[in-house]
């Protein structure tokens, strides 16, 4: 028989779409050459931010996903853990408060709070900081457990996907014809025809030392490295624990194509960073590195949508470093869309026809 | 020109006297306080004109031309001479990587636990004078079992046995590799004196306490009647595992580094020699070392060398078959043992999983502080998950207080 919808691509995106279709009774086939969870879902830290976005359509959608992502994750290492958002240096305190005050009114559970409290919450942070925001909706989930929690009960066939009509998917296993296609291929989008590129990432993983660092806690100018689109290394300090009392040092930022190479000076940045914030790091061995490709719409807007040029053809790709967070609203929204449902959110800012994304 | 050897066993040091002699200027990386690897640990000479032995310095990665180093212990470099101290960078016109392999074991119920250790660790502590127990067993397979139990003899221990998983018929099938390398026969006399402690087709398949579970073997290497020993100490090894970490994009063939017949790995100016490209003993590792030294200077390699490399290889081949893991070891495990050792992962606690990735993230496995290194080949065997060679690109844990102060700039 066969499936009324194919996903292309077994990550966090895909296995979202899928799990949202087949909840609205529709038959769903995932292919993917490697497996669930394989790519960039993998090379994250699984994290479901709010904090690092502005008042904005991608807000509405992180916020809508926070809603839906408990009752998802629930065996899948699900830790509202909160985030600290600090300054290091006087000039960042007050764009800080502003960022923070502004999220505020588009419903964000951001504190403000003093740096003696910031220490209480983290009592190995650096004295110096300046300010320090409290996100308490900000949390923390395994991504690969997530990716196949949503795809219980969903099949998932390993293969190469060559090319799609938006009514059939041929693969290197056959033709899988299909009432509609959906690409969540992610950072090899662009195959399928969106402006989606890859943006590499680093992160440093040190031997366990658990208990010592209790938040996802970050520096305030990693929104703005975010933001950028800037193609040569950017990175920022980006410090959180995992279940396994390992700690998690972030982020870089580099547009290199595919290249999985790590440098040297890419580490360095990254551990300078992370003993800025918290000193007693220096002492804590790393002891593996691992790096992954985000998928990067220059707009640095998610796209949701049908394809325009292709009927059938649709899109759920482009959330950069955000993909776990967003995974599930991004399901829900593609559902709607494609069912004629009411939407769960607006879906024009992230339709295909953008003019930065159409390729 | 410059030449880097890393490691200083018998491929390295061969590697870098050949090199030097070829008018390289010569940098052997180790990270032991002595030359000799493990082989000849605490036994070896040397010293040699053009080349710079730089001791208790360990490679944390390659990149490009460039190697990353860091020292370990109290000593620095040379020791007895006033050399500058150890560089943070070294760059290189070629890489001589002879980095070796280590014991590989199969997990049993209580190998986790206190009186187990590697067939390799007993040997080296036993070389440092160091008794460890009473009554030992040796487990495993391979030759490398006998000088393990004759060192622990040596120093007073009571051998109990020597258990060897596979069957010495093997052996009939190999006679071109025999006929080769004769002089490993007379290598066995060596180790006369535990020979009549050795049984084949056995091994142990679980610790309690001082009680060991040895078992008759089938030829799957499946249990075919038990009896209960009493041993203070056991030390596994069943064959090698390749230190192969420097070179994460290099090109692999079950975990070892393929190489062509001038030693050359896939990665450019980089060659390779000893146990990193295949088990077959010191000799071999030698002469794959003057090969390697030499094609490293520039050299065509003595065909002397060459030829004791191509009849290494024939043992070493014949070996790999004589002594492959059977897949039977996967019934000695309960579902409550112990799988990865860092992160305490029980066989019951393995996920189905497509990939090694998808595997260590369900499951923990490989995760902790060994990387992988002890478990992650036997995790990939008991789950059927495809073992993918295990790319770690830090090969040793660095403080981050290390990385922060790298130098700006490569020279």
């Amino acid at each position: 028989m066969n499936p009324d919808v194919v996903v292309l691509g077994a990550g966090i995106i895909g296995a979202a779409c899928a799990q949202a279709l087949r909840a609205r009774g529709l038959e769903v086939v995932v292919v993917d050459r490697h497996g669930p969870a394989s790519g960039t879902s993998a090379a994250g830290e699984g994290n479901v931010l709010v904090s690092d976005k502005e008042p904005g359509p991608e807000l509405g959608l992180a916020l809508a996903s926070r809603a839906l992502w408990p009752e998802l994750a629930h065996d899948a290492e699900w830790e509202e853990k909160g985030g600290l958002v600090v300054a290091t240096t006087p000039e960042a305190a007050a764009p800080l408060r502003a960022f923070a005050a502004a999220q505020r009114t588009a419903g964000v559970d951001a504190c403000e709070i003093g740096p003696s409290d910031a220490l209480t919450h983290e009592p190995h942070l650096n004295p110096e900081i300046t300010a320090a925001v409290h996100y308490l909706q900000d949390a923390q989930l395994n991504p690969v457990k997530a990716t196949r929690t949503l795809l219980r009960g969903i099949e998932v066939r390993r293969a190469e996907v060559s090319t799609t009509d938006g009514r059939s998917v041929t693969t290197s296993g056959g033709v899988i014809s299909c009432g509609a296609v959906v690409n969540a291929t992610g950072p090899w989008a662009r195959h399928f025809g969106v402006n989606v590129l890859p943006r590499r990432g680093v992160v440093l993983v040190t031997t366990p030392i658990p208990g010592r660092i209790r938040h996802k806690v970050y520096d305030a100018d990693y929104v703005g490295a975010v933001a950028s689109g800037d193609a040569d290394l950017q990175t920022s300090g980006v410090v959180e624990s995992t279940q396994a009392g390992t700690v998690l040092i972030g982020s870089s930022r580099q547009r290199k194509g595919f290249d999985e190479a790590i440098e040297s000076r890419v580490l360095k940045a990254l551990a300078q960073r992370a003993i800025a914030m918290f000193p007693m790091l220096a002492d804590v061995p790393v002891m593996r590195a691992y790096g992954g490709f985000r998928p990067y719409a220059p707009d640095h807007l998610p796209i949701i949508g049908e394809d325009p040029r292709t009927p059938g053809l649709w899109h759920a790709t482009g959330h950069e470093g955000a993909g776990v967070g967003l995974a599930p609203a991004t399901g829900h929204l593609l559902a709607d869309l494609l069912t004629g449902a009411t939407p769960l959110v607006d879906p024009h800012p992230f339709r295909v026809d953008r003019p930065e994304v159409m390729v | 020109m410059r030449v880097v050897v890393v490691g200083a066993g018998p491929a390295g040091m061969a590697a870098a006297r050949t090199a030097a002699d070829a008018g390289a200027e010569v940098v052997v990386v180790d990270s032991e306080p002595d030359a000799g690897g493990q082989y000849l640990r605490g036994r070896a000479r040397f010293a040699h004109p053009g080349v710079a032995h730089w001791k208790n310095t360990e490679v944390w990665m390659v990149e490009g031309g460039t190697l990353h180093l860091r020292t370990t212990g109290a000593g620095q470099g040379d020791s007895g001479t006033s050399t500058p101290p150890i560089p943070r960078v070294l760059t290189f016109d070629s890489l001589v990587i002879a980095t070796g392999a280590y014991d590989r074991p199969l997990p049993f119920p209580g190998w986790d636990g206190p009186g187990v250790i590697t067939a390799g660790a007993a040997q080296a502590l036993a070389k440092q004078g160091v008794t460890l127990a009473e009554r030992v067993v040796v487990t495993g397979t391979g030759p490398f079992l006998l000088p393990v139990a004759t060192a622990l003899q040596d120093l007073g221990a009571t051998l109990v046995g020597v258990y060897e998983a596979s069957s010495p018929t093997r052996w009939l099938r190999e006679a071109r590799a025999i006929t080769a390398n004769r002089h490993k026969i007379r290598e066995l006399a060596t180790y006369r004196r535990v020979l009549p402690r050795l049984e084949t087709r056995t091994a142990v398949v679980a610790k309690h306490g001082d009680r060991v579970t040895v078992a008759k073997l089938d030829s799957q290497w499946r249990p075919v009647s038990h009896r209960t020993v009493h041993a203070d100490l056991v030390c596994v090894g069943y064959g090698f595992l390749p230190r192969t970490d420097l070179l994460p994009d290099a090109a692999r063939t079950d975990g070892f580094y393929v190489v062509d017949d001038h030693q050359r790995t896939s990665v450019e100016n980089v060659y390779a020699a000893g146990e990193v490209t295949g088990i077959g003993g010191a000799d071999l590792a030698e002469a794959e070392g003057v090969v390697a030294g030499a094609a490293a200077a520039g050299l065509q390699p003595p065909a002397t060398a060459l030829e004791a490399v191509r009849r290494g290889r024939l043992f070493g081949q014949a070996l790999a078959r004589a002594h492959a893991v059977e897949p039977g070891w996967r019934s000695w495990l309960r579902p409550d043992t112990t799988v990865c050792r860092c992160e305490k992962v029980r066989l019951e606690d393995l996920t189905s999983a497509s990939t090694m990735r998808e595997l260590k993230l369900t499951s923990r496995v490989a995760m902790g502080r060994c990387q992988g290194r002890i478990c992650a080949r036997n995790a990939a065997e008991l789950t059927g998950v495809p073992f993918d060679g295990q790319r770690r690109v830090i090969a040793v844990p660095i403080p981050l207080g290390e990385l922060a102060e790298l130098p700006e700039e490569q020279p």
